[in-house]
């Protein structure tokens, strides 16, 4: 069959842990290239299953790849049908398509006119942006107070990262410690499916003070206006880029991206791995790189220590997974996609020491070197921002009951500082609680209940960065209202 | 800063008090538990159906194991996100660890496996004496050539 041979082995047909129960075949074209693909798989997985890895170009002729792969970062624009600009890595593919690669960003014909479909108005009492822990425990949460909410996300599968995590989780029952990530989504799905309006592949262009909350959203080449009461902002986070040359070479992929292909489509991301940073996401993400088959060579950390904890670093070493602390990746290499990394070792001001340059051969660097809240919303909606380094960045100044400083805006989860998902979904039933008050409910005997557990759950030296956060945070607010 | 933090390997010294006395193991199977940082996390002393395992009331307390109130039943290495626990057992002829496994394929009950220790080096071969499924984790017995790499390997590589 001509269609295996461009397989490439790079659809997993087995996982430890996941299965891949894969949707009907179908072929669309690329450069007017036939591909074969599965239903439900992206423009990008799909691609990068038949070996495709790069998808556009700049207009200086770079070839670029998929970097975020969840509708945050732009690297991996195509044009689709005649529309340009479309983004490669959260686009479902349709039999038949037609994508073509760009060179630079795509321009939009003149001629062209939108399908004329009227926009969809649509009103709720709550409005909810980002169908991730925080967000689908924000829905949760209301749904249990008899609020219907209406809930958005602009990838094609809501759970947001939680659907890509197979390892257990940590934390407490409460928080559902020992199970693991994807079953929590699922859970929390079911949970919710039945009676919240969910609208995946949404995407939501812009916020507005109107008669409470205007939300402007673009879903299947239509128009959604949502007008809502309150609002919760639960958008997430992208993944943080960094700087060295070649960096923007196809194969250099953000964690998250990773976990995407082989954890959402069963698609192994590379055939040999360099992880870059030991922090939790990096240790747990090569770990994931080994389940899917994939060798990993090593990962870097330029501190002196290991972020993540422990336990995650011991599975990788006890397999045969060096951690080289104090390096660091000093340039991807390739002509057309990463053929190789060289690290060194760092001295003290973290400089790359002469001498101690190694050359690793390799199809796939994964960056997994922090993460900056998703706030552009919020900021939109004029909520005051904070620079706070401990959550991440910029992040918008709320009280401990999630409000912003723009009433009855709520924010939850690592748009509200970078955390976990444990405590993410904590937050996501704080901002819910918050949202029931704004409509006249009374929640203080819960809400006390959230903040024993989140506080628990910060508790110990790994919950100091986001335990100091917080604590800057509400001084702001503070401030504001004394000052 | 403890070498750990640096190496992510944990030293025999630095698990002292944590590994079950060699009395309690000639006895049967104990778990030993290597999760020494305090991290937000408690699910293995729920899972005991012992009691065996206390973390307490702030979940970020490193867990505690009451040797003699341990059965060696394996529930606690099923549910540790950390994959941190392991049953250690000198009651039979040969020495006998149990590991947690996720990877494909998961060897077989007379299959010849590679021991690796806790830094990925090779330390020895071992036998798979039995593998049991618990959920998507399975729980591989082998049995060691010798008393030293009962606290020496904590890693299984399939073939070679
Ligand atoms: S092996 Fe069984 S009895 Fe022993 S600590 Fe674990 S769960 Fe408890
Ligand atoms: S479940 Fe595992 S990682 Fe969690 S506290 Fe117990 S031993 Fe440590």
């Amino acid at each position: 069959m001509p269609n295996r041979s461009r397989d490439n082995g790079q659809r997993l047909s087995h996982h430890p842990i996941l299965e891949f129960p894969r949707g009907r075949k179908l072929t669309f074209f690329f450069d007017g290239r036939p591909i074969t693909a599965y239903e439900g798989e992206t423009i990008a997985a799909a691609l990068h299953a038949a070996g495709i890895r790069i998808l556009t170009h700049t207009e200086a002729g770079r070839p670029r790849g998929l970097f975020c792969a969840i509708g945050k970062c732009s690297s991996c624009l195509v044009t689709v049908d005649g529309v340009p600009n479309v983004k490669g890595c959260v686009t479902p593919v349709r039999a038949g398509m037609r994508v073509e690669s760009q060179r630079g960003p795509g321009r939009i014909d003149p001629s062209f006119r939108p399908r004329g479909l009227a926009p969809v108005h649509q009103r709720a009492e709550v409005a909810i942006v980002g169908g991730g822990p925080a967000g689908l425990a924000a829905a949760q949460t209301l749904l249990s107070h008899g609020v219907k909410p209406l809930c958005l996300d602009e990838n094609p599968h809501p759970g947001g990262q939680l659907v890509k995590q197979t390892h257990k989780f940590f934390g407490s029952r409460a928080e559902k410690a020992g199970t693991r990530g994807h079953r929590i989504a699922q859970e929390l799905l079911a949970q919710v499916a039945s009676e919240v309006e969910l609208l995946a592949g949404a995407q939501v262009l812009g916020a507005y003070e109107e008669e409470g909350r205007l939300l402007v959203a673009s879903r299947a080449g239509r128009l959604h206006l949502i007008q809502a009461r309150q609002l919760i902002v639960a958008t997430g986070a992208q993944e943080r880029f960094l700087l060295f040359p070649g960096n923007d070479l196809p194969g250099v992929y953000g964690a998250g991206a990773v976990q995407t292909l082989m954890n959402v489509y069963g698609i192994k991301p590379g055939r040999r791995a360099l992880m870059v940073g030991a922090g939790n996401v990096g240790l747990i993400v090569a770990y994931q790189l080994l389940q899917a088959g994939v060798e990993v060579l090593g990962v870097v950390e330029v501190l002196p220590e290991i972020g993540g904890y422990h336990v995650h670093a011991a599975k990788l070493r006890r397999l045969g997974v060096p951690i080289h602390t104090r390096h660091t990746l000093i340039a991807a290499l390739g002509e057309r996609a990463v053929e190789a990394a060289v690290i060194a070792e760092v001295d003290e001001e973290l400089r790359p020491i002469p001498g101690t340059e190694r050359e690793l051969e390799l199809d796939l660097i994964c960056l997994a070197v922090g993460l900056s809240p998703s706030t552009r919303l919020v900021e939109q909606l004029g909520a005051r921002m904070a620079w706070v380094g401990e959550l991440g960045g910029w992040v918008p100044v709320h009280d401990e009951r999630m409000e912003t400083t723009v009433p009855g805006v709520y924010v939850a989860g690592d748009c509200a500082g970078i955390g976990e998902a444990s405590t993410a979904m904590l937050e996501g039933k704080l901002a819910a609680l918050s949202a029931l008050e704004g409509l006249g409910q009374r929640v203080e005997g819960e809400r006390r209940g959230v903040w024993q557990a989140l506080a628990r759950l910060r508790a110990g030296p790994f919950g100091r960065r986001p335990r100091l956060g917080k604590e800057k945070l509400l001084s702001l607010m503070k401030e504001m209202a004394y000052g | 800063m403890a070498s750990f933090r640096r190496t992510g390997v944990l030293s025999l010294a630095e698990l002292a008090g944590q590994l079950p006395p060699l009395e309690r193991l000639r006895k049967g199977p104990c778990a030993a538990i290597e999760c020494v940082e305090e991290i937000p996390c408690n699910p293995c002393e729920e899972a005991c159906p012992a009691g065996a395992i206390s973390v307490g009331e702030e979940i970020t307390s490193v867990p505690r194991l009451d040797f003699q109130r341990c059965t060696g039943c394996g529930a606690c290495l099923a549910v540790c996100p950390g994959l941190a626990i392991f049953l250690l057992d000198l009651s039979g002829d040969r020495p006998r660890l149990t590991v947690p496994y996720e990877l494909l394929p998961v060897p077989q009950p007379g299959e010849e496996v590679e021991l690796l220790s806790r830094a990925g080096e090779a330390v020895g071969r071992g036998k798979v004496v039995r593998a049991r499924r618990a959920g998507t984790t399975w729980l591989l017995t082998l049995e060691l050539p010798s008393e030293g790499l009962l606290w020496e390997a904590r890693g299984v590589r399939r073939g070679k």
